[in-house]
This record gives structure tokens, C-alpha cells and sequence, in this order.
């Protein structure tokens, strides 16, 4: 009998499950268990049990572009342990493969000596890691309380909008970016520009497809202190 | 009011060693070398300085808690300000990195320690690479490295960048990450300052903190506990963001009424407008009313009121949005970040967020409200850190304080939604197979 069967007789308290045509394989109801935004992905992605667990890959036959291996190994030897450096090595190889793939965690597994599992269950807990193939450019809209209530929800349609036809551009609406005084805002490329209004979507979509600085004019980085007092005044 | 942490801080090229230096910079550091570990401490007891980051936990108590003797002691930085609201520490980083470096190295005299992190979080980028360039600087110069300008102490500082995690701004939560692991919070105790990042003793600090470390020295600790209240000293810098005028970080004297950094320096709600509500602590913090605008601005005022200071963060909610809006927009965001480590956390945060939904899709009664209610106290204190309890407090709050709106909406969601009127409602216990409109799950 497959282990899978269900072997309980409920009867006394519901009518039995029907048996499934093909007992070797019933149809299990999909469980509806994580909502939207959870931090599992995967979680109902079938799990080959018959597979062995990937082990520390072999050097030997895992080939590493050599700059990878340099910034891993600089960022290994900056901590007392250098498992520390798990974050800055996962964050250079996704520069190098656009993302976290299965080759880039095999890679810095090989350099850091430890499972590709490890470096996966560390992948999936960040924001900024990322486990699916993206495009190379990134717009993290914040849509948190302060830039909501000025409107970064509607800037997130437009944004989306914007950036519909271009597949090298991934919109992301993101927590709170620590940038409210800027609100409604979005990070283009790791760059704060903000305040926006909903036309500035297609500026930015504009200006990341002719390789220029996004939105100079609104860049955070040019903005001078709300302080007076920090004016000297 | 004479600024401390915003003096000029817009001067061009401040993020430079050459300017910082010919401003007076790393004058405290000399100082505090020629004083003993002791009077450093002492110093830093005497200013009453109590930590920027959220929990207002006297920084020189913190550092005495260190053991003493010889052995692996560590300083982290805590740069990962992801607490919603809240952008004080991204303008000193950007604007006056030397300033922390210099607290840093300060602080870690006090507590004989010789080795540091700046944890930073991953998306302030361009402040991680202002950071990096005045480490570099400082350490061509002698500031860090082995015995400092000649004296005993030594120090190396490295920069971490995260990647992404409100979590990471809990302090175990963040250990685990600098230790290379997913960020999830620890048990404590044992507290951090016995066993922290690679089981060692470590402290841990807020930016603006150790960026307040140079002018304590400087001032002398006397001095700077002369500047605020007696419980709430010195100095803070306030985010202030929402429905105002002027959003922006404003540096206020420890104390003062809260109307005047709304109005006064935000300039208000927009014309016509009035204040709904208002977090004074960022978004963790229970909120407050327009009633409460008078309520002086220091930690244990605050905490009277029935809030918190948390990380200095105000966030202006005004007429024109619901408190259900706000709530669901909070909900959803500490359900994504709640870590999934305790079960009160992950699954209280998640079923609120479902909760605020029926209200909104019209299958909620009165009901829910008390349901939602409980469900924040048994959050609270339920977990091994407090991100469960950041929602609740504020959520709880909203549900005491604004029942009344959130009942309306209720019915004005049945209303819409065709789910009968609330008179026709049989409420639980009461009910025999009749309680039709009762959701059944």
C-alpha cells in the first residue's frame, strides 16, 4: 500500500474521501497555508525526496569567474569568521549573474566552502537577494505609511505601467527606504529620487533606457537638510 | 536652540577628512586618549545620554555591563534604520560620517574594546560608499588601526552591508546576520553585552548615539545633561514625515511640546486639513491624537502619554485618510517582515492583515474588533523580539482610540457589500443554527 494513502477511517465524523482513480497517486488538494508576501517561496513547489543533499561543491569542477573570487575572498577575510562575509558574496555574484541563481549559489558555495543550501535559506530571507531572474535595472517604489499617505500607491500603478514593455527594468514596491522627507519616492539603481509625482514614471523608465542619471533634478542626494539651523541660520 | 549633531551640517565637503579636521574633528578623540577608560565612562554616565535607536536605554549603563578583563569584546553600529518613518540616521551618514566614526572610536575606549562593524542597511548605498571613503580616510590618517595617535587603545572598523530585512535592525536579529546567517532574533537574555556577535560580549548603538559620543566628550558630560530634561537629556534629532508641510529631520531640545516641531518646524498639516492622528516614535509606536499634540517631547513624557519616543520618528496622519487605511497599510508591512521564528508574531501579524481586510470587504462585525483586540495582547511580550509587539501596539491603540470610525466603516462596508445589517446579526454564544451572516470557516 503507498505510504501516501490515507490509512484513517474517519467515518464517524465525515463520509470517506473518495478514492482516487489512481490510488499510486492521489490528488491532494493544494494547502492555501502562506499568503501573499510570504517569506517562504517555494513553499508549494514539489520536493524531490529521493534527491541527496548538494554538498560543499568541489573547487575542482566548480568553475568561478576569477574577480568573483577575488571579492569573496577580500570580503572572507574582512571577519573574524568568515562566514560573515555570506551577504557582501551573495550581493557581488548577483551583480555578476543578474541574480541569485542556482550557478551563482554554487559558485560562492565553492569559494566559501559551505552547502548551497546555507547560502539558499540566506538568499530567500533578503529583500535585496534575489531568487528569481530579474532585469538588470531595479525601481523599489516604497509604499510604506509616510510615502503612502502622499500617494506612492498610484505611483506604484504608474510605475508598473511605465515599465510594462522594457524587460531589463524590474518595479518592486518596497518597504519603508528610510527617505519619507522625500515621499512619494522610489530607489532607481540604489539611487533616492523624490518626491514623485506619476508622471515621473515614464521620465524614469526614459531615463534608464538612455543610460542617463534618473531624474536629476529630484535626486536625494542634492537635497540640503528641512533644518534651518543646520544652515547655520 | 544651538544645534549639536545639525551644526552646519550642509557645509560642502563635511564628508571630507580635510573639513571635518579644520571644523575641530577628532579634537574629542585626543581628548578622551589623554583621560582613562573610567573617565571616558564616567563621562558618558554623567550625560545621561540615553540610546537614539528606540529603546532609550542609557548608553553609558550599556557600556559598563561589558565585562572587564581581557578577551574578544566587539562594537556594532546599528545602521540599518529601517523602521518606518524614520530617516535621521541616512543624513548623518551622508552628510558627517566622520562624526560616528569618531563615537565610534570614542565608545570603544570606554568599553575596551578593539574591534567594530557599522551595520548598514543594504539600500543606503551611496551612504555605504560615503561611509567607506571616510573609514579609508580615517585609517590613512591614524584614527584607526593599531594604538591610536600613539596611545594604547586600537581599533579595526569594518563596514557590513545588508541586504533588505526590517528585522535587521533588532539588535539579535542583526548579529545573526553580520554572523552571515538569516536574520532571525535571538533569545535573550543572555543579553547581547554578554554574548552577542560571535558569542562575545558587544555593544550595540544607534548612529545618532555614537554621533552624540564626540560632542559628550567635547562638552563634557555635566554640560550636555544640562540640555533637555533630567531623565530625556541632550539633543535629538526628529524625522518628520506625512501629511506636513515641511517634512524633514529638525534637531530639538529634548522636551519640547510636540505641537512646536509639527507646526513649528514642519509647518503643519496642508490648508484646510486637520491632524488625525500622529505616531511619535515611528511606526511601532502607539499612536496618538490631536488631543495629545501638547504632550512635551522626551522619552518619559511620551511614555506617560500611553506611547513611546521609540526612534524619534512623527509621522502625521491627517483627515483625509481612514485609520482603517493606515492599519492595513501597517499590517501588511509587519506581516512581510515578521520573521516567522514565533508563532504569536507570524501568524498574529498575518491574521490581522485578514482581519483589517473583512472589515474593508464588508463581512466584519463589532466583533472582529474585539477579536483583533486580544489577538495584539497576545502578541505582546509573546515573542523572542518585538516586532510582533510594533504592530500590536499601534494597531491595539487604533482600535481603542478610533472604535468608533472603524464601527462605521463596518457598517458602511456591510452596507455596500450586501451583508445585512448589523441589527440582524445573532452574536456568538447566543446563536443556534440561525447565525446566518456569521462567516463559517
Amino acid at each position: 500500500m503507498s505510504p501516501l494513502r490515507p490509512r484513517r477511517a474517519a467515518a464517524a465524523v465525515a463520509p470517506p474521501a473518495p478514492e482516487p482513480a489512481d490510488w499510486e497517486t492521489p490528488e491532494l488538494a493544494p494547502v492555501p497555508r502562506f499568503g501573499h508576501g510570504s517569506r517562504v517561496p517555494g513553499w508549494d513547489e514539489a520536493v524531490d525526496l529521493t534527491k541527496d543533499p548538494a554538498v560543499v561543491p568541489d573547487p575542482a569542477t566548480t568553475p568561478v569567474p576569477e574577480e568573483l573570487r577575488r571579492t569573496i575572498e577580500a570580503a572572507m577575510a574582512r571577519y573574524p569568521d568568515p562566514h560573515s562575509a555570506s551577504i557582501p558574496a551573495l550581493h557581488a555574484a548577483q551583480g555578476v549573474h543578474g541574480w541569485c541563481s542556482p550557478e551563482a549559489i554554487e559558485q560562492v558555495a565553492a569559494v566559501m566552502r559551505v552547502t548551497p543550501a546555507y547560502l539558499t535559506s540566506v538568499a530567500t530571507f533578503y529583500d535585496m537577494l534575489v531568487t528569481r531572474p530579474k532585469g538588470p535595472h531595479d525601481v523599489f517604489v516604497c509604499t510604506n505609511i509616510s510615502c503612502s499617505l502622499r500617494g506612492a500607491d498610484a505611483l506604484y500603478e504608474a510605475m508598473l505601467v511605465a515599465a510594462e514593455e522594457d524587460d531589463d527594468i524590474t518595479v518592486r514596491s518596497f518597504e519603508c527606504l528610510g527617505a519619507c522627507d522625500i515621499a512619494p519616492m522610489a530607489s532607481v539603481d540604489g539611487s533616492y529620487v523624490g518626491p514623485l509625482e506619476t508622471a515621473d514614471a515614464k521620465r524614469i523608465v526614459e531615463d534608464l533606457q538612455a543610460g542617463r542619471a534618473v531624474l536629476e533634478d529630484k535626486q536625494l542626494r542634492r537635497r540640503p537638510s528641512a533644518d534651518p539651523g543646520a544652515r547655520g541660520e | 536652540m544651538k544645534k549639536i549633531l545639525f551644526d552646519r551640517i550642509d557645509e560642502p565637503g563635511l564628508n571630507t577628512l580635510a573639513v571635518y579636521e579644520r571644523r575641530g574633528g577628532y579634537g574629542a578623540l585626543r581628548k578622551a586618549l589623554k583621560l582613562t577608560r573610567e573617565q571616558v565612562l564616567d563621562e558618558l554616565l554623567t550625560s545621561g545620554i540615553r540610546g537614539r535607536g528606540g529603546a532609550g536605554f542609557q548608553m553609558g549603563r550599556k557600556i559598563s555591563f561589558l565585562p572587564k578583563g581581557d578577551m574578544d569584546k566587539y562594537l556594532v553600529c546599528n545602521a540599518d534604520e529601517s523602521e518606518p518613518g524614520t530617516f535621521k540616521d541616512r543624513e548623518l551618514m551622508q552628510k558627517s560620517p566622520h562624526m560616528l566614526i569618531e563615537g565610534i572610536i570614542i565608545a570603544a575606549y570606554a568599553g575596551g574594546i578593539d574591534r567594530s562593524f557599522i551595520y548598514i542597511r543594504g539600500e543606503y548605498d551611496y551612504q555605504a560608499d560615503i561611509l567607506e571613503a571616510a573609514i579609508e580616510e580615517a585609517r590613512a590618517a591614524g584614527y584607526i588601526g593599531e594604538r591610536i595617535l600613539g596611545s594604547e587603545h586600537s581599533l579595526s572598523l569594518v563596514l557590513h552591508r545588508g541586504a533588505g530585512a526590517y528585522i535587521c535592525g533588532e539588535e539579535t536579529g542583526l548579529l545573526d546576520s553580520l554572523e552571515g546567517k538569516r536574520g532571525n532574533p535571538r533569545l535573550k537574555p543572555p543579553f547581547p553585552a554578554v554574548e552577542g556577535l560571535y558569542d562575545s560580549p558587544t555593544l550595540i548603538n544607534n548612529v545618532e548615539t555614537l554621533s552624540t559620543v564626540p560632542h559628550i566628550i567635547r562638552m563634557g558630560g555635566d554640560e550636555y545633561a544640562k540640555i533637555g530634561t533630567e531623565t530625556s537629556t541632550g539633543t535629538k534629532l526628529v524625522s518628520v514625515s506625512g501629511d506636513v508641510k515641511r517634512p524633514g529631520n529638525y534637531e530639538v531640545e529634548l522636551g519640547i511640546p510636540s505641537r512646536e516641531i509639527i507646526y513649528g518646524l514642519a509647518g503643519g498639516p496642508f490648508d484646510g486639513r486637520k491632524i488625525k492622528l500622529w505616531f511619535p516614535g515611528g511606526s511601532s509606536a502607539p499612536v496618538l491624537t490631536a488631543d495629545d499634540l501638547d504632550v512635551p517631547y522626551d522619552f518619559d513624557s511620551m511614555a506617560k502619554a500611553g506611547s513611546m519616543l521609540g526612534s524619534g520618528a512623527i509621522i502625521v496622519v491627517d483627515d483625509s485618510h481612514t485609520v482603517l487605511e493606515v492599519a492595513t497599510k501597517l499590517a501588511k508591512f509587519y506581516a512581510h517582515e515578521s520573521c516567522g521564528k514565533c508563532v504569536p508574531c507570524r501568524e498574529g501579524t498575518n491574521w490581522t492583515v485578514k482581519m483589517l481586510a473583512r472589515i474593508d470587504s464588508g463581512e466584519a462585525t463589532p466583533m472582529d474588533l474585539d477579536i483583533m483586540a486580544s489577538v495584539q495582547t497576545q502578541i505582546i511580550g509573546n515573542c523572542l523580539c518585538v516586532l510582533g509587539d510594533a504592530m500590536a501596539m499601534p494597531i491595539g491603540s487604533m482600535i481603542e482610540k478610533y472604535r468608533p470610525e472603524l464601527e462605521a466603516h463596518i457598517e458602511a462596508a456591510r452596507e455596500r457589500a450586501g451583508s445585512g445589517a448589523l441589527g440582524d446579526v445573532v452574536p456568538l454564544g447566543v446563536a443556534d443554527e440561525h447565525a446566518g451572516p456569521m462567516p463559517v470557516h
